[in-house]
This record gives C-alpha cells, structure tokens and sequence, in this order.
C-alpha cells in the first residue's frame, strides 16, 4: 500500500462551478436511481481538474453532500486511489513509470532527468512552481518502455535526452507533441514488420 | 506464422483510422442484427463450440461464464461489464483495442449483452487511459448517431445503453469482484467468493464480466463461425491472441499471433531477436508480471498457449512477454517486481499486505548481497504463506514470480548472499536490532 500525504494548507471553501454542475448531473444520470454513490469516482476527477490538479478536503466534504453519502466514505475513496492528488502538484504533473519492464529499458534514465531539471524529489515543485514529477507504477504502455505521462499524454520509447527535451520544451511554455519518440508508429514493430503489409502498403 | 485473412485486429497498428466508416469497411457492424436473431441460446452455444478462452488472465471458458446468467430476467436486472483496467506490467493490447478498434469492442459488448440479457453495460477503463477512454467515447456516440446501439439497436429489438466509468490508478480493480466495489463508488477491495458476480454482482444483480480482447473477438467469431475459430491454435487453447512482446528485444510490440505459437518464433521473427543475440537471453515472464519466469532452456521450445505453460509452472496470463537479457540483475528485477506488488496490496488480508512489503524488502537486499544464507529459504517460506491465504488472486500474484526466480535462479540468489548469519563474521548488519549477538 502506498502512503498519501494530504496537504497541510487546506482552501476553506470549494463548490463545483456552473459548467460542472451540469456535468455532475450528467454523471450521476449514468447510473441507476438510488447508486449515485457510483459517481463519486468522477466527481473526485473534476473536482481535481476545476482545483489545480489536486483535491481539497473540502471538496470531499462538498461531493458527500451532493451524492448524500458519508464524508468518511469518500475520504476512503480518495485517499485508495493513487490517482487522486491530496496535495497540490504542479500544472505539468510528470509521471515515470519504473515497473520492471520499463525499468530494463532505462527508466531510471528518465528519472535522473527529472531529477536534474525540475527537483530533487519527488512530488516537489520544480523552482519556477510549474512542474512536478513522481515515479508510478506500471501505466500499460510497456512496448514503448521507457516512457512517461506528463497530465493525460503519453511520452513514449524516450531517452535521457528526448526527456530533457521535452521538460524544456513545457518550462518554456510549449507543448510537446505526444506519442513516440523514435518516429514510430504506435505499437508496431519499428523494422521488419511482417504482418498485415497489405493494408499498411494500401 | 497466421495468414493475414485470419487476423482478428486488422488496425492493430492504425494504419486505417479508428472511426466508424473504416471500421464498417474492415466488417464491422454488418448484419449485426442478423446474428442478434438467432437468439442467445445460439449466440452462447457458438461460443461454447469456439473454445474462447477468456483473454484477461485466467483463461476460463467464455461460453459457460456467460451460460451461468440466469436465464430469465427476474426483478433485479442483468449488467454487462467490460474490465478494461489492463495494469498487468508487460500488459498494453486493451489499449491498442481501445484506440484502434473500439467498434470491435462496441459491437462485442451489443452481442455479449444480449446473450446475457443485460441492457446496460459499463466499461470500466483505468484512469490513465484518458485519451483512449475519449476516442472509445467518440466511437460510442457515432454508433448512437447511427442507431447501432441505444433504444432498439441494430433493429433488434434490444435496448442497449453502454457508459465509460474511470478507474484511478489501483491495480487491484482488475480483479472483478474489486472492480464491482469500484464501480459502486467504493475502496476496490475483493469480495469474497462465492457468491459469483454471475449470480450477485454489480448492485447485487446478476453480471458477467470479461475482458475487452474476449468481447473484442466475439463478432468475428460469430460472423466467421466457431469452427474457424477453434481451427486456429490448439485444442482447448483455441484462436488468436495479442501479444506484447516488451523488454530486452530489438522492436519491441504488439502482435496478433495464433494460440500455441512458440515463444521463440514470436521473439525471433516479430519482435526482431533478443537485444544482443538469442545467446544473451537470461529469461523471459511470459504472461505479464503475475506469471514465474522461464529461464532460457524452457524459453528455447515452449509454446505459448495456457496448458503448455501450466504445465512448466507458469501461466499464459494476459499474454505480456517480457523479455530480460543477461545485461540485467535477474534479482533487482523481480525486486522491482516485488516492489510493484508492494505498492498495489489493496490491504485488506494481512498475509498480502505484510508479505508483499516484507519479500520485497529482502529482495532488495538480496539484490545487493547483503541477505543471509538462511533468508533464501525463508523468502520461499514466505511466498507459500501468502499463497492462498488470501481472498483474491492477487496473493498468487505476488508470491508466484518469486517463486519463479527461487525455481529457477536460486544458485544465482545463493551464490550472492551466502554469509552465514551472526555467528563466524562480525559483520555489521544494519537491520539486525540485536547487534551484540555478532560479539564473539
């Protein structure tokens, strides 16, 4: 099990906005009459999303109202799941996986990377506040070890070099394109593909 | 090698869009309403004759999963969920089905639902897919907008409504049971069984649960037949299968191969040889992290299909090959392994949680030889008390690629932590509380 650390400075208040709302509603229409308690996943993922990429307690405290359901209930859930930020994190939230198959590809490359430009640490923020970054766990894209996930995209098959690239590439401001990193296509074979030609010739 | 008219996944690779007009070209949705009318003791029966296997792991027979649904809707409705958590480390063809072939899925899911007269059905995807889980939304809207699932989809007469529910990032809600709680805005601890999620699933109601490569492959199946299918592979070990071939090989991939393929083929012919030769093989995990590993002679003639595996005590699992070459620490990669396990204990049977976190803290430091000659054994010790002793799967998990590297490595494990504890050497061993027992 893995240990959340839930943020010592806490907003006192929070409320979904407008857009949200009407979100939420949309939400817990996808599950039956009386199971809104199903919603409490999702409602935990835009609550991260309208609060800077991390969840208050209040906004826990807020989604148990909501989905009458108990406080301690969605503490549970939120604090289970490891993709739920208790703390705040930076606005390029940098994930390396480091699960063996990665690893045997030079993950740990990546990391040194990460550690030369944006902090020591993990979970720390970088000195100009944008980005953070944190190994993970195996995040199911292993033919293209070694690989990253900087918010919802993928870096895949990178090196210490391309990682570094692309970590100045958004502390400049940009955004990197995501996908592969040695020009291939997604999950095939970069050389002597022997399987279905056909179509990729057509 | 498979012909490539009896691949299954034609976009594996993207190489002709995910949308529907393309996937309409490569054949699907055609006649679906056809096969709907057959009825769903037809619909079972083709896939109990095609032997599928379900693909996520376990191999249990598709058709008699599906046979056990009550038959007739009583007062509690039927689900249909699709586990799309794929979090298995070596694991990565749901996602390629999920980006490249969701009407695959959609039209499987439509099929599955019926058989098992369910009218709802929730794919629960992990939280990291974000982009996938959005281009398998676009794919769900376009078959609304034509009709092809939502009221009375395909013409069939069958209402089907499907929804995408996010994981966050566990592990463990790839056990089904743990899915369900999930799914019901819960911790994703295991429930005990039975009773099955067949009988008492999702809110209590009767739910069949499969992986996305099983739905995936059910209308092939069903427009093609079941005995084409149970024609490819091996007896009881029937059809195609992706497999990701992922670690110290040359082109790293994914590919669709038949049942019963040698490994060596598969390494040698798809994934462009083991990175610096065949020789320079050290072992392979051939059915992603969960699955013992096989050292290089078993590697040289194995098949892969589920019972051959069974038989060299280990397991087809999801198909995630991992391939690691003698530049690597063998014992700091199942260390790492370990530490992955470590990680994603749920927690809630004690056997699980301490063990995983104490076998991966005397891997680490049998990785760097600092481990007594007795901890070899007791290592083993106790991965056979975490095995079994624990509501899900996931003990078996955790405890079985250790098991592997003991089976297979233990000389090499020996051989690098061979002090004797405590008594001839002082040796200053910093966990040890009792220090003054090293004075002579």
């Amino acid at each position: 099990m893995s240990i959340k650390k839930i943020s010592k400075e806490q907003p006192s208040e929070f409320e979904f906005n407008k857009k949200n709302l009407e979100e939420v509603q949309k939400i817990i229409r996808n599950y039956p009459d009386g199971k809104q308690q199903s919603a409490v996943m999702p409602l935990l993922y835009l609550a991260q999303k309208q609060n800077d990429n991390w969840i208050p307690l209040v906004a826990m405290k807020y989604i148990a109202k909501l989905l009458s359901m108990p406080y301690i209930k969605v503490y549970e859930v939120a604090t289970f799941y490891s993709m739920y930020n208790l703390s705040p994190v930076g606005k390029f939230f940098i994930q390396v996986c480091t699960t063996t198959p990665c690893m045997i590809r030079g993950a740990y490359d990546i990391v040194n990377a990460c550690k030369e430009k944006i902090s020591d640490k993990e979970k720390e923020l970088s000195k100009d506040k944008t980005c953070s970054w944190m190994e993970v766990e195996c995040l199911g894209a292993c033919i293209n070890a070694p690989m990253m996930q900087i918010n919802d995209d993928y870096y895949e098959d990178l090196d210490k070099e391309k990682t570094e690239n692309i970590i100045n590439q958004i502390q400049n401001g940009k955004k990197p394109i995501p996908g592969s990193y040695r020009g291939r296509k997604n999950s095939e074979p970069e050389n002597n593909r022997k399987t279905l030609l056909n179509i990729k010739n057509a | 090698m498979l012909k490539d008219e009896d691949r299954i996944f034609t976009n594996l690779y993207n190489d002709l869009g995910p949308d529907i007009l393309s996937a309409q070209k490569r054949g699907d949705w055609k006649n679906t309403s056809d096969i709907i009318k057959k009825g769903k003791e037809w619909i079972i029966n083709e896939i109990k004759a095609s032997e599928l296997r379900g693909r996520g792991g376990a191999g249990f027979p598709t058709g008699l999963k599906w046979s056990f649904a009550p038959k007739e809707v009583g007062s509690r409705p039927h689900y249909l969920v699709i586990n799309a958590d794929e979090s298995e480390p070596g694991t990565c063809k749901d996602r390629d089905i999920l980006r490249f072939e969701p009407h695959k899925l959609i039209e499987g899911c439509l099929l599955a639902a019926y058989a098992v007269n369910a009218n709802k059905c929730y794919i629960y995807i992990r939280g990291e897919y974000f982009n996938e889980g959005n281009k398998l939304q676009e794919a769900i809207n376009e078959a609304y907008k034509k009709k092809l699932i939502g009221k009375n989809a395909c013409d069939s007469g069958w209402d089907f409504d499907i929804y995408i529910h996010y994981g966050a990032g566990a592990y463990i809600c790839g056990e089904e049971t743990a899915l369900l709680e999930s799914l019901e805005g819960k911790k994703g601890q295991p429930r005990l069984k039975p009773p099955f999620p067949a009988l008492i699933g999702l809110y209590g109601c009767p739910t069949i649960i499969n992986n996305v490569e099983t739905i995936a492959v059910v209308p092939t199946i069903l427009r093609r037949g079941a005995k084409w299918f149970s024609s490819i592979g091996k007896p009881k070990n029937t059809g195609t299968k992706i497999y990701c071939i992922s670690g110290n090989v040359n082109n790293p991939c994914n590919v669709e191969e038949e049942m019963g393929i040698s490994l060596k083929d598969l390494i040698e012919k798809h994934a462009g040889g083991v990175t610096g030769g065949w020789d320079n093989l050290k072992a392979v995990i051939p059915g992603g992290s969960s699955m013992p590993l096989l050292p290089k002679n078993i590697c040289e003639t194995i098949k892969m299909d589920f019972d051959s595996l069974v038989e060299n005590k280990s397991g087809l699992g999801t198909a995630g090959i991992v391939v690691i070459n003698k530049d690597q620490d063998i014992i700091k990669c199942m260390a790492r392994i370990a530490r992955f396990y470590k990680h994603e204990s749920c927690g809630q049977c004690t056997p699980c949680r301490e063990g995983s976190g104490w076998m991966w803290r005397m891997l680490e430091r049998m990785a760097k030889g600092e481990a007594s000659r007795d901890e070899v054994d007791m290592l083993m010790d106790v991965t056979k008390q975490i095995e079994g002793h624990t509501i899900c799967a996931f003990g078996e998990g955790s405890a079985w690629p250790i098991q592997g590297l003991l089976r297979h490595f233990k000389k090499e494990v020996a051989k690098r932590n061979n002090f004797n504890p405590l008594v001839n050497r002082n040796k200053n061993i910093p966990y040890l509380v009792d220090q003054h027992l090293l004075d002579k």
